[in-house]
């Protein structure tokens, strides 16, 4: 049987693993690579890489810290942050990455995720969208959460699926940093709108919180968190030894 | 040493730092000069089946791998490199394969009773449900996870059917017939369990168990 994906997301910035609680507070947490390979051992089902550098130098450390990590975790990596163009693309895909996520870049030019499927295939294409309610409907978000863009989001999510996105990370700024469990309405209508993997990241506080969401929503196939996992409140092991137990398929190590 | 095949199809970086890993030397390469002269061969692959056949036949190494497998030493496809080994393939139009292992590769929602409600392509971390234990999988266990990201799947390849998972249907995951083998998985995506899968096919002892991380 196929399992539930457990996927902790590394935001790394100068060579160094950082966290945002609702996109701001950033502090400083461990090396990436040392990280990686704890994750890896611990039971992650794959790894993000999250780029939030601001310059070329930076750019070429994460680059270095990317292949670092490849040489050394062998489980499935994808890198997003900073992903604008296909030369985007092939520049991760080169150090190690197996997957790709655009975000902003997609917003920026829609035709980016179709030229990136057709050239390297839609398993290696994946969409995050930055989503929050705005007057009660749900609004696609730029610039790491900071910037409405007036789109609504279920239909850029089928949008970008049908120009071959081969998965589709859904981030609920609304729960993000909450801590009191994922965003289960927005899920529910992202999974019945498009048939491609879902991965479902924002306000994971606790293991119940995971458990909750793959009963309820069966169709969710991953869930992203990141400073439950980088502080220790949620041990990857205990996560999916209890998801085991509430017969949720995990994959044990 | 490993020679993994280049023809152009795919990124190859992670399955050379993954045989590096377990100690065994690897280098990617087009040379048939260098090909022969490997101890082992890789056929890597992802994308679709009829470009790679055809990259494959306008460099000339389908016959250097077929040449290799006549050698008599281990030669093992990954992904869509097992699918290459077969006679043909069902996807988008009817595409000749190397003929190493019986069978053809049919889009994975055509097998018979498979279940609907399920994703295509298949993505992530399946059980493997082992049938020959030797050679590949001398080191791991029947209810495995390894890392699986397809949307066709081999079918009747008869006593070369060496692991199967269960997705909707039972899909083969991998190959064996003599010095020929195949994975359906990525051995290199696939934690420790994949790498017991390289260590065995590189005739590297277990690693007893230890976590590579």
């Amino acid at each position: 049987m196929i399992t539930k994906r457990i996927i902790p997301c590394l935001d790394v910035r100068d060579g160094r693993v950082v966290k945002g609680v609702n996109f701001k507070d950033l502090g400083d947490v461990a090396s990436p690579v040392k990280l990686a390979e704890y994750y890896s051992g611990a039971g992650a089902d794959e790894l993000v890489f999250y780029d939030i550098t601001a310059s070329a130098e930076e750019r070429k450390l994460f680059t270095e810290i990317l292949t670092e990590t490849a040489s050394r975790v062998f489980i499935p990596l994808t890198v997003g942050g900073g992903i604008n163009t296909v030369d985007d693309f092939d520049r991760v895909l080169k150090c190690g990455a197996d997957k790709v996520s655009v975000n902003s870049g997609a917003i920026r030019d829609p035709s980016l995720v179709a030229k990136a499927a057709e050239r390297y295939g839609s398993q290696c294409v994946v969409l995050s969208v930055d989503v929050a309610r705005v007057n009660g409907k749900f609004h696609v978000f730029a610039k790491g959460g900071r910037e409405d863009t007036g789109m609504e989001a279920i239909g850029w999510i089928k949008r970008c699926v049908e120009n071959g996105a081969g998965e589709v990370v859904v981030n609920s700024i609304d729960t993000d940093g909450v801590k009191k469990g994922f965003d289960l309405d927005l899920l529910a209508k992202v999974c019945m709108s498009v048939r491609v993997p879902i991965i479902a990241s924002g306000g994971a506080g606790s293991i119940g919180d995971f458990i909750h969401l793959f009963r309820t929503l069966p169709q969710v196939d991953a869930g992203l968190a990141a400073s439950v996992f980088h502080f220790g409140e949620i041990e990857i092991r205990d996560l999916k030894k209890k998801m085991e137990e509430a017969g949720v398929p995990a994959r044990l190590v | 040493m490993t020679a993994i095949v280049d023809y152009g199809v795919g990124n190859l970086f992670s399955l050379c730092c993954s045989l590096k890993y377990i100690g065994e030397e690897a280098s990617v390469t087009s040379s048939p000069d260098e090909i022969m002269a490997a101890d082992r061969l890789i056929l890597p692959g992802v994308g679709a089946f009829g470009d790679a056949a055809e990259k494959l036949r306008e460099t000339g190494l389908d016959g250097v791998v077929k040449a290799f497998a006549a050698t008599g030493k281990p030669l093992m496809g990954i992904c869509l490199g097992m699918q290459l080994l077969f006679d043909e393939s069902e996807e988008f139009g009817l595409h000749k394969g190397l003929g190493l292992i019986p069978g053809r590769v049919v889009p994975i929602d055509s097998l018979e009773g498979w279940d609907r409600r399920l994703k295509i392509p298949h993505i992530g971390w399946n059980q493997l449900k082992i049938i020959k234990k030797e050679p590949l999988f001398a080191n791991v266990n029947d209810g495995d996870c390894v890392y699986f990201v397809h949307s066709f799947c081999g079918v009747g390849c008869g006593e070369a059917l060496a692991a199967v998972t269960e997705y909707g249907a039972e899909i083969t995951a991998a190959v064996q017939l003599g010095n020929v083998c195949g994975c359906q998985f990525h051995p290199e995506k696939s934690g420790q369990v994949g790498l017991e899968i390289l260590r065995a096919f590189c005739g590297i002892s277990a690693s007893g168990g230890e976590s590579p991380c």
